[in-house]
C-alpha cells in the first residue's frame, strides 16, 4: 500500500499514497492542484468536476481514489494542451458560451467526450451529452451551438 | 445591428475556458485556517448558554462577543446581527464560527460544540405573521367609485414560492488581519457593500478595510446582500487568527439551506371591469421576508411597481406588505420582486378575458401601456412602448395565434398541448433617488505612459459580460484596440466606488459614466503622460423626481420590455409537462454586444421556466428548507428547453451609452406567465400558483 495509487495523469504517470477512498476530485484539487476541475456540489449531480477517465466522462466527486489505479485521468489543465481544444475553445469564443465559467471546464471535457464518440452528433445528441452538466447561466444554447460548430470547423479532430 | 453590438471575444474567456481561473476556492491553502459556522438548529429560540468545549491547541471560536465593532450587517435597515445574541431567528441563524488549521477537525468541533436553547414559539407561515417589517401604500385616480360604477368585479389570489439562485460556485471569503487592517476576497457583486459592512462590523475606517472580488462563479443576486453577512463572520474570525487567513467555503447544502432566496409570496387581485374594461385594480401583496429583514423594502418596492404590469390602469390602489417569519431571510434574485407581481397580474388579466369569453391576447393588448402614460406612481412613460412590435415578432417567430387556437378546439385526448404569452417590463436601473440619494456612483479612467487605459470601478463580473462591454465602451470612445483597454476584479484599494452590480445598473448607468469619460479623456489625451479623469452620477433632466414616502414620480428612467410565448405538451395520466419551445421579444436598447445580451436573454429565460416549474423548494413543519441539494431542487438541465428564441428588439435609450438599457434580469421576470398560461390552455382550467408540478397538475384534473 505504500507504493499509493498510481495513474495516469494528463498524460504523466503520479502516484497518491492517501487513502483509496478519498475523492479523486479532492486529490486532484488539493494534491495536484488542478483547480480547474470545479466543485459544484460533490454529490455527483452538477458536472462541475468532470474529467475524462480513460477517455469517459466521470463526475471525479464519484469516483473513489481506489478506482482511478491504472487508469488514465484528464483534466482540463492537460486537455487544454490539444488541438481539439484549440478548436472547442475558438467555437466557445466565437459565440460566447463562457458566462461564469464556472461550469465550463467540465462542459468543455463533455464536449470532447461527445465529439469522440460521435465526430458529428445531432442536436439532439448533444443536448443528451451535455444534460449532466448544469449550466446556470447560458440557457444551453450557445454551448449547443459551439459543439455544432466545433464538430463542423474541427472536421477530422474526432 | 450597430457596430458597438457586434460581439468580440469575452475578456475573460480564456483563464475560464482552460480552467487556470482563480475562484475563492482555487486558492492554495497552505497556512490558512479553516472556519465552520454553527448555527441554529431552532426557528425562533432564546440562547442560554454556549457550553465549554476544550479545544486543541491552534483552534478558536468567535461569537458575537468577539465582534470588535458594532454587531450588525450593515444592509439596509442594520437588524442582521453578524453573530446571533439573545435569540436565533430562523433554522440556519450564525451563533458562532470555529476556527482551525485542519477542516476536517474544525467540522467535527462543530459538530460536537453544544449550545443551550429554549425554545420559543415561532412563526412559520406567513399568513400566521403578525410582524410587519414593511408596509407600503400607494395609488392613483378613484378605484372606489371605478369598483362602484364596474359591471363585475373579479377576485383572485395567487401564490409564489421560493427560487434559488443556485449559482454553480457556491459562496465563499477568504480574510487576512494584519497591521491593522482586514483584507478580504471572495465571490460577490458589491465590493463596496462588503467595504460598509466589514467597516462598521470591525469599527474600523474605511482606509483599514480592503474588498478584492475574486472571479465569481454566478450571483443572480445571490450574491448582492448575503455575501456581506458571511463576510462579517469570516473578518471577525480572521480579527482573531493572528495574521492567519481564514476561509469559509460554503458546501452546496449549507449555501442551498441557509443563504437568501428570491421572496415567496401572496398576491390579491381585485379588479374592476367596464364595457369589457378594466377600469380599476385594488392590489394587495405580502412578502414573506424570513427572520430579517435585508433587503425585503427594497425587493417588496420593486414588486409593487410593477404590480398593475404593462397596463394601463387609470384607478389604482396597492398595498404591500413584507411579513417576518421564522424562516431563511429572503433577498435578491434576478428580478427583485417583479416575477412576483408580473405572474399575478399575468394570469388575473388571462382570468378576466376568459370570463369575458375573449382571447387574452387581444385582451392585454387592448390595455396595454404607451409612450406618454402615467406609470403606477405617477411617473411618466417617458420613452416609446415598442410591445405591439414585439408582441408580433413572437407571434411570428412561435406561431402564437394559430396553434392556440387548434389547441382550443383539441378533442380531449392523452396528451394535450397550450400555447400562451406573457408581456412585461422591467424597470431600468435603481429604483426611486437610489442612484441620486444613495449610490453617488464614481469611476476614473487611468491612461499609462505607454497608452493602455484602466477602467477604475466597482462593477462585479458574475459572468454576465461586463467586464468586456465596459471595456468595448472606453475601446470605442477613445478608437483603441480592445486589447489596450483593461478592467481588473475590483479592489476597494485602487478603484473608487461606482455602486453595486445589481439592479441592472452596471451597464446603462456606470457604463454611461465610462464613455463620457472616455470622450474627456479623449479631449486631453497627451501621448507619453500618465493621465487619470472622472466622472460622477447626474441624474437626467426629465426624470420627476421618485418620493419614496409618497411612492410618487418616477421609479426608473426608462423600462426594457418583454413578450414571450410558450407551448407546452402535457400527459394528462401523469401531469408531467414538456416544454416544446419558448419565444421572445427582448427589447434591452442597443445591446452592447451581441452574443453577450443574448446570453443573458437565454439564461435568464431558462430561470424564469424553471421558477414555474421544476425549482421547487419548501420548508418542513419546522420551518427548515427542505430542498438543499441538485438532487432535490431540480434547475433546468440542456434537456429541458429543446428550442429556445430569441429576438432583440431594440428601442433605443437616449441616455444610456449608445442607447443601451438595463439587461439582466429582464429576461427572466415574466416566463412563468407564459408558461402556466400554455398550462392553462392544455388543462382547461385556472392555475393561480408557481411552481406548478405535475401533482398540481393532476389534481386539478380529477377536480374538475
Ligand atoms: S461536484 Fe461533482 S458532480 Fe458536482
Ligand atoms: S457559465 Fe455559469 S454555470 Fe455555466
Amino acid at each position: 500500500m505504500d507504493q499509493g495509487i498510481e495513474f495516469q495523469l494528463n498524460g504523466e504517470r503520479v502516484s497518491y499514497t492517501g487513502s483509496a477512498t478519498t475523492r479523486l476530485l479532492d486529490v486532484l484539487r488539493d494534491n495536484f492542484a488542478l483547480t480547474g476541475v470545479k466543485c459544484g456540489c460533490k454529490e455527483g449531480e452538477c458536472g462541475a468536476c468532470s474529467v475524462l477517465l480513460d477517455g469517459k466522462l466521470v463526475n471525479s466527486c464519484m469516483v473513489a481514489m481506489g478506482r482511478v489505479a491504472g487508469a488514465s485521468i484528464v483534466t482540463i489543465e492537460g486537455y487544454s494542451k490539444t488541438a481539439r481544444f484549440a478548436a472547442l475553445n475558438a467555437a466557445y469564443a466565437a459565440v460566447s458560451a463562457v458566462q461564469c465559467g464556472f461550469c465550463t471546464p467540465g462542459m468543455i471535457l463533455a464536449s470532447e467526450a461527445i465529439l469522440a464518440k460521435t465526430p458529428h452528433p445531432t442536436e439532439e445528441e448533444i443536448r443528451a451529452g451535455i444534460s449532466g452538466n448544469l449550466c446556470r447561466c447560458t440557457g444551453y444554447n450557445a454551448i449547443v451551438t459551439a459543439i455544432q460548430s466545433a464538430a463542423k470547423e474541427g472536421n477530422g479532430l474526432w | 445591428m450597430k457596430k458597438i453590438s457586434k460581439s468580440v471575444v469575452k475578456k475573460d474567456h480564456q483563464t475560464k475556458i482552460d480552467g487556470t481561473a482563480w475562484y475563492v476556492g482555487d486558492y492554495p491553502q497552505a497556512g490558512m485556517l479553516h472556519g465552520r459556522i454553527v448555527r441554529s438548529p431552532h426557528p425562533h429560540a432564546r440562547i442560554i448558554e454556549i457550553k465549554p468545549y476544550a479545544l486543541p491547541e491552534g483552534y478558536f471560536i468567535v461569537d458575537h462577543r468577539d465582534v470588535p465593532g458594532i454587531n450588525e450587517v450593515h444592509i439596509v435597515k442594520d437588524d442582521t446581527p453578524v453573530f446571533a445574541v439573545e435569540t436565533v431567528e430562523y433554522i440556519g441563524d450564525p451563533v458562532l464560527m470555529v476556527v482551525g488549521p485542519d477542516e476536517n477537525t474544525v467540522l467535527r468541533i462543530a459538530g460536537e460544540i453544544e449550545v443551550v436553547y429554549e425554545p420559543l414559539p415561532a412563526t412559520l407561515d406567513v399568513r400566521d405573521s403578525i410582524t410587519t417589517f414593511f408596509d407600503y401604500n400607494f395609488g392613483k385616480g378613484d378605484p372606489d367609485s371605478a369598483f362602484a360604477n364596474a359591471d363585475k368585479v373579479y377576485q383572485e389570489e395567487f401564490e409564489t414560492g421560493y427560487q434559488e439562485q443556485a449559482y454553480l460556485e457556491t459562496q465563499g471569503m477568504i480574510a487576512t488581519f494584519a497591521d491593522g487592517k482586514l483584507s478580504i476576497h471572495g465571490s460577490m457583486q458589491c465590493p463596496y457593500y462588503v467595504h460598509g459592512a466589514i467597516a462598521k462590523a470591525l469599527g474600523l475606517t474605511p482606509d483599514r478595510v480592503r474588498v478584492v472580488q475574486d472571479i465569481t462563479g454566478g450571483g443572480f443576486g445571490g450574491k448582492e446582500a448575503y455575501p456581506s453577512i458571511l463576510a462579517c463572520e469570516v473578518a471577525v474570525a480572521a480579527y482573531h487568527a493572528g495574521g492567519k487567513p481564514v476561509r469559509v467555503i460554503f458546501d452546496r447544502r449549507e449555501d442551498m439551506e441557509f443563504t437568501s432566496k428570491r421572496h415567496p409570496s401572496l398576491s390579491t387581485y381585485r379588479v374592476a371591469v367596464k364595457d369589457r374594461r378594466v377600469t380599476a385594480m385594488d392590489i394587495d401583496v405580502i412578502f414573506n421576508a424570513g427572520g430579517y429583514t435585508t433587503l425585503s423594502a427594497v425587493v417588496l418596492q420593486r414588486g409593487l411597481i410593477a404590480a398593475p404590469g404593462v397596463y394601463n390602469v387609470e384607478n389604482l390602489r396597492v398595498r404591500g406588505r413584507a411579513m417576518k417569519t421564522n424562516t431563511v431571510p429572503n433577498g435578491a434574485y434576478r428580478g427583485f420582486g417583479g416575477p412576483q407581481t408580473f405572474f399575478a397580474v399575468e394570469m388575473m388579466m388571462n382570468h378576466i378575458a376568459r370570463d369575458l369569453g375573449e382571447e387574452p391576447l387581444p385582451f392585454k393588448q387592448r390595455h396595454l401601456v404607451k409612450q406618454g402614460d402615467a406609470t403606477s406612481t405617477g411617473g411618466i412613460y417617458h420613452f416609446p412602448v415598442p410591445l405591439p412590435d414585439m408582441i408580433a415578432e413572437v407571434e411570428q417567430m412561435s406561431g402564437y395565434s394559430q396553434k392556440r387556437a387548434t389547441y382550443n378546439t383539441a378533442k380531449p385526448e392523452r396528451f394535450q398541448r397550450g400555447i400562451g404569452i406573457s408581456i412585461w417590463f422591467h424597470g431600468a436601473g435603481f429604483t426611486g433617488s437610489g442612484e441620486r440619494d444613495h449610490i453617488k456612483a464614481v469611476t476614473r479612467l487611468h491612461k499609462t505612459t505607454s497608452g493602455y487605459v484602466e477602467i477604475l470601478a466597482s462593477q462585479s463580473d458574475i459572468g454576465q459580460g461586463i467586464k468586456t462591454t465596459l471595456c468595448k465602451i472606453v475601446a470605442n470612445e477613445l478608437n483603441l484596440p480592445l486589447e489596450r483597454v483593461t478592467y481588473n476584479n475590483p479592489d476597494t484599494d485602487r478603484v473608487p466606488d461606482s455602486g453595486p452590480t445589481v439592479a441592472s445598473r452596471s451597464l446603462m448607468t456606470v457604463g454611461e459614466l465610462l464613455r463620457r469619460a472616455a470622450i474627456h479623456l479623449r479631449s486631453e489625451w497627451k501621448e507619453g503622460e500618465d493621465q487619470t479623469v472622472e466622472e460622477r452620477f447626474v441624474e437626467p433632466d426629465f426624470v420627476i423626481p421618485f418620493d419614496i414616502e409618497k411612492f410618487q414620480g418616477d421609479a426608473y428612467p426608462t423600462y426594457a420590455w418583454a413578450a414571450s410565448a410558450v407551448e407546452v405538451e402535457v400527459d394528462t395520466l401523469t401531469g408531467v409537462n414538456k416544454v416544446l419551445g419558448a419565444w421572445a421579444s427582448f427589447d434591452v436598447g442597443t445591446p452592447i454586444d451581441y452574443n453577450i445580451v443574448v446570453g443573458q436573454m437565454e439564461g435568464g429565460l431558462m430561470q424564469g421556466l424553471g421558477y414555474a416549474s421544476m425549482e421547487q423548494m419548501a420548508t418542513d413543519n419546522n420551518g427548515r428548507i427542505r430542498n438543499n441539494s441538485f438532487s432535490d431542487y431540480l434547475i433546468p438541465t440542456s434537456m429541458d428547453v429543446p428550442v429556445l428564441e430569441v429576438k432583440m428588439h431594440v428601442e433605443e435609450y437616449p441616455l444610456g451609452p449608445y442607447g443601451a438599457k438595463g439587461a439582466g434580469e429582464l429576461p427572466l421576470v415574466g416566463m412563468p406567465g407564459a408558461y402556466m398560461a400554455a398550462m392553462e390552455q392544455a388543462l382547461n382550467r385556472k392555475i393561480q400558483h408557481i411552481p406548478f408540478s405535475a401533482e398540481d397538475a393532476l389534481l386539478g384534473a380529477t377536480q374538475e
